[in-house]
């Protein structure tokens, strides 16, 4: 029986990379389902055609952004309370995913708006909301890089640093509720949400399936990419700390890095 | 590897762009579009340009030359619009749409954009599919 949590997933050790490629394959094996599921098993929307299909990237890459902007939440806030440098690397690489997600979503939907409302873009609140969400979460990496390069220190582990930035990955996230609840609060011209919604809305059943198969893919994607995120920024820290000389944080020898 | 002077930059660009977004986007973003109902109890001053929603009235969509004309329904108040230009490929009857443009003086609305709102329900395409009744 595997019982892998976030915590097993970092851990540079010949198990933790075992766990990685299980991560990995099962998004693999996910994403072929709902790549399937997406592209041969739903029938195409009857109003707005295969543009439809579009869903099920655009919708995976916003609701695992929204997860993306939780883990930094979460972290960025364990960071400041506990002073723990581990959590800011978390921190940073879901800011990270979260940031190349929302970049995705706004692609993504720039295109589906260009096929079926009939203009890439519009100044409706769930797009404007999106477009602040990409620009506070990229400024966050751009102030993380900007500090560092000002203290002359690595982009991370150094509180001068990192505890400004999680203020910022912290206070972010109140787009993401706002962005979320944009199409209900307000008139939009982007439609109400499917799944989420208070009331399920009708939805082909082979369509649901391919969107949650996709969702699942997403999010079991991303878990593995901030696994190997982590991992790759602890060891450079180790290898940057044990080329200034001084004490190295971690003593088992440098192994090749494991795939996976 | 960005210079430091350029990263600094890229910081100001973005807060910048974040600060344009929402001052110069959250007025009219809001209210994204106007009803048929508020646009007939508030007439907008002659000129101003707004957006304007609601259902494309069945069986009020009619080609005339490079027009299109048609009505927007919302509360069962109605606006009869005057389309310069072609609505995209999705625009039918009994769907909603957001058109841009201002009210003319004759009480018809003049828009040069039309842009379709859809809903968030997803249905398979009929067997036999309708013919497109908007062209």
């Amino acid at each position: 029986m595997m019982r892998t949590s976030i915590v097993e997933l970092t851990v540079d050790s010949p198990q933790g990379a075992a766990a990685r490629r299980t991560t990995g394959w099962t998004a693999a094996g996910l994403a072929a389902g709902a790549g399937l599921a997406g592209g041969l098993l739903a029938p195409a929307d009857a109003m707005q055609g295969p543009a439809q299909r579009l869903m099920y990237l655009h919708v995976p890459a916003a609701w695992v952004a929204y997860l993306a902007f939780a883990v930094v939440l979460v972290a960025s806030g364990a960071h400041l309370l506990r002073a723990d440098a581990r959590c800011d690397r978390f921190a940073l690489a879901a800011t990270e995913i979260g940031v190349v997600l929302t970049a995705l979503t706004l692609a993504t939907g720039s295109l589906w708006g260009h096929l079926v409302w009939g203009t890439w873009w519009a100044w409706d609140p769930r797009l404007v909301g999106t477009a602040l969400l990409f620009l506070v979460y990229a400024a966050a990496l751009a102030l993380r890089r900007a500090l560092a390069e000002r203290a002359g220190v690595p982009p991370y582990g150094d509180p001068r640093v990192t505890r400004p930035v999680a203020v910022v990955g912290i206070g972010g996230f109140v787009l993401v509720p706002v962005v979320h609840f944009s199409v209900r609060w307000w008139r939009s011209l982007h439609q109400q949400a499917t799944f989420l919604a208070p009331e399920q809305p009708p939805i082909d059943p082979r369509m649901a399936l391919a969107l949650l198969l996709a969702v699942a893919a997403a999010s079991v994607c991303a878990t593995w990419l901030l696994a190997h995120r982590v991992v790759r920024l602890q060891r450079r820290l180790d290898a940057a700390r044990a080329a200034q000389g001084r004490r190295p944080v971690r003593s088992d020898p440098r192994r090749p890095a494991p795939v996976g | 590897m960005i210079r430091r002077p350029g990263r600094l930059a890229l910081l100001v660009l973005l807060l910048a762009g974040g600060g344009l977004l929402i001052t110069g986007a959250l007025r009219d973003t809001l209210t994204y579009y106007r009803t048929p109902g508020e646009l007939l109890t508030h007439p907008t001053a002659a000129g101003e340009r707004i957006r304007l929603g609601g259902e494309v009235v069945p069986g009020s969509v009619r080609h005339d030359g490079g027009l299109v004309l048609f009505r927007l329904s919302d509360g069962g108040h109605e606006v009869a619009v005057r389309q310069r230009g072609m609505p995209p490929e999705t625009f039918r009857e009994g769907e909603d749409a957001v058109v841009e443009g201002r009210l003319g003086t004759d009480g018809v609305f003049d828009a040069d954009q039309v842009v379709v709102r859809h809903g968030n329900e997803y249905r398979p395409s009929a067997p036999a599919p309708e013919p497109s009744d908007a062209r």
